[in-house]
């Protein structure tokens, strides 16, 4: 099947030199939620920009929906709607004009774009607001009003760069919620965040990028198979002076209360509370340390770091 | 896209562009008309009374003609760079570089939102300068001709500006160092024949002096310069500046990364 976004041999070098990306190759099915993550200055937005032509590109192939964004660039742009990371809109102008007037861009007649903008306003919770100056709106507003102008001529590939930077778990949550609703519908997806919980939670599929490489590409399941270790924090009713010894679990003291143990992927958690029953030590409550991916994600992002400064000492 | 999807496009970047200058009018409507106005009283009623005809003219029906060329000019050149830069700053530039819209509809569309301030503003000025002078329509078409023309050129060297500008000074560097002296040294407020014959020569390479002068030529009948060279002049920078701004905005200068 044709992918909604296909990637050959994509490299940008910016006019300092900066060579941002270094021959990418990256598919994503249609249908698909895709997750692009990398720590800040990876390559990310300079993808993401390529792909919606705010970039250029130095070299390399890039297909949406099978149309080139060289060669067909005005059917590509039909295909795509972004959301960038930064606000991008006239902060003077009302939602309801802005949202009309990414429509007359794509050539929707303003019937069909008032209608698309108060489904999407109210959607968003933003339709009561919808002929306030958009500078008054609050920061979560803001990314929802972009997000509605992305889907106004109704793309069928969107593309998020950090959304939910800045917004509040609740809203965080009502934005997931959204973005999963449009996915269903059949809107493919590709996501870039920070919340490493939010792309285990919302992408079946993931890339990370490091140093303009692309350092993995595969499922999320797969990848989190990948898993060898997982630490528990226990929260423990003694007081504990000192890290009691278990025979199959290394422990660490995180303080008087808490334990930090270490589990290795198919170990039973089981023994872990008999043998501190077995010390007269009483678990109340046990959490995960951290999300797993943020755990393989810094470990991939840390071996590629060891990998690239090896190529510079070679060099 | 379509040419109906185009036309959209353009109908949606004009329309933007009215809206916002009618939205600011007191930034954007009223001063024009007051400085006008101040011209008007000044060089017209109280300095013009004193300085007799000019090229067989009373002073006020010689400079009524290129007063209301002087704001089709710079309201035109001001629309468009302002509105540009504006969006580059604010980065809503990008909802325009990231649609199907073709640069030539970009271009057309904030050349058109510039001509529409500049040819409405300078119709508020003709129809105030009818209380301070009395003057009749020589030739229309010539008149109207030269107006949209001026007004297009300068639309299009706005968008030149603002597309080169990177901060709030680029754009006032080029109205106040370039195009107030050519509009003072164009012809506005003396004929070209008081000049010695090198300042003469020298003001033949001023664009606004064939602007203003086809204008008074359509409006008073009189001018310094041959029409047909004056129109020629202002057709050839409009098509050459055209061709630039395109060039600009296919390449993406300043635009994209």
């Amino acid at each position: 099947m044709q992918p909604a976004l296909s990637i050959k041999n994509l490299r940008k070098t910016y006019d300092d030199q900066f060579e941002a990306l270094k021959g990418i190759d990256l598919d994503v099915a249609k249908g698909d939620f895709f997750a692009l993550l990398g720590p800040n200055g990876a390559g990310k937005s300079t993808t993401i920009g390529i792909i919606c032509s705010l970039v250029r590109k130095t070299e390399g192939l890039v297909t949406i929906f099978g149309h080139d964004i060289d060669k067909d660039f005005s059917a590509a742009k039909q295909f795509v709607g972004v959301v960038p990371q930064e606000f991008n809109f006239n902060q003077f102008e009302k939602p309801i004009d802005i949202l009309i007037a990414q429509a007359g861009y794509y050539g929707i007649k303003a019937d069909i774009a008032r209608q698309r903008a108060e489904k999407y306003l109210r959607q968003l919770g933003l339709w009561d607001r919808r002929n306030e100056i958009s500078r008054t709106l609050s920061g979560g507003m803001k990314r929802r009003l972009m997000i509605a102008r992305a889907l106004i001529h109704e793309p069928q590939l969107l593309v998020l760069d950090e959304p939910t930077a800045g917004v509040d778990i609740e809203l965080r949550r009502s934005m997931w919620e959204f973005l999963k609703q449009i996915n269903d519908q059949g809107t493919t997806i590709i996501l870039t965040t920070h919340y490493l919980e939010e792309a285990e939670s919302l992408c079946r599929n993931i890339a990370i990028i490091d140093h303009g490489i692309i350092v993995k590409n595969t499922s999320m399941k797969v990848l989190l198979k990948q898993l060898d270790r997982e630490t528990f924090v226990l929260d423990v009713r003694e007081e504990l002076t000192e890290s009691p010894m278990l025979e199959s679990y290394p422990v660490t003291l995180v303080d008087g209360h808490s334990l930090e143990v270490d589990v290795a992927r198919g170990q039973s958690i089981n023994e872990i509370f008999i043998e501190l029953s077995g010390l007269n030590i009483h678990v109340i409550s046990m959490r995960s340390k951290a999300n797993r991916l943020e755990e393989l994600f810094f470990d991939m992002v840390e071996k590629n770091l060891i990998d690239v400064d090896r190529g510079q000492d070679d060099e | 896209m379509n040419n109906s999807q185009k036309w959209i496009a353009f109908d949606t970047i004009v329309r933007r562009e009215i809206r916002r200058f009618l939205r600011i009018w007191p930034q954007t409507l009223v001063p024009p008309i007051i400085t006008i106005v101040l011209y008007f009283v000044i060089f017209g009623q109280l300095i013009g009374s004193r300085i007799g005809t000019m090229s067989g003219l009373p002073y006020i029906q010689f400079v009524a003609p290129g007063l209301i060329m002087m704001s089709v000019i710079t309201n035109s050149y001001s629309n468009v760079v302002s509105s540009f830069f504006g969006s580059k700053f604010q980065r809503n530039i990008e909802e325009l570089l990231v649609s199907p819209t073709p640069n030539w509809i970009i271009l057309l569309g904030y050349v058109a939102g510039g001509m529409s301030r500049g040819l409405g503003v300078g119709l508020i000025v003709t129809v105030l300068s009818l209380y301070f002078a009395d003057f009749s329509i020589h030739s229309l078409p010539v008149t109207i001709a030269i107006v949209l023309m001026t007004s297009l050129m300068f639309s299009l060297a706005g968008l030149i500006n603002a597309i080169f500008a990177a901060n709030f000074d680029d754009i006032s560097i080029i109205p106040t160092f370039v195009l107030t002296p050519l509009t003072y040294l164009g012809g506005v407020f003396y004929s070209i024949e008081l000049l010695g014959e090198f300042w003469r020569n020298l003001s033949m390479i001023n664009p606004v002096l064939y602007m203003v002068n086809a204008f008074r030529y359509g409006i008073a009948g009189i001018s310094d310069i041959n029409i047909v060279w004056a129109f020629s002049m202002v057709g050839l920078f409009s098509v050459l500046l055209f061709f630039l701004a395109l060039r600009l905005l296919e390449n993406g200068s300043r635009l994209r990364s």
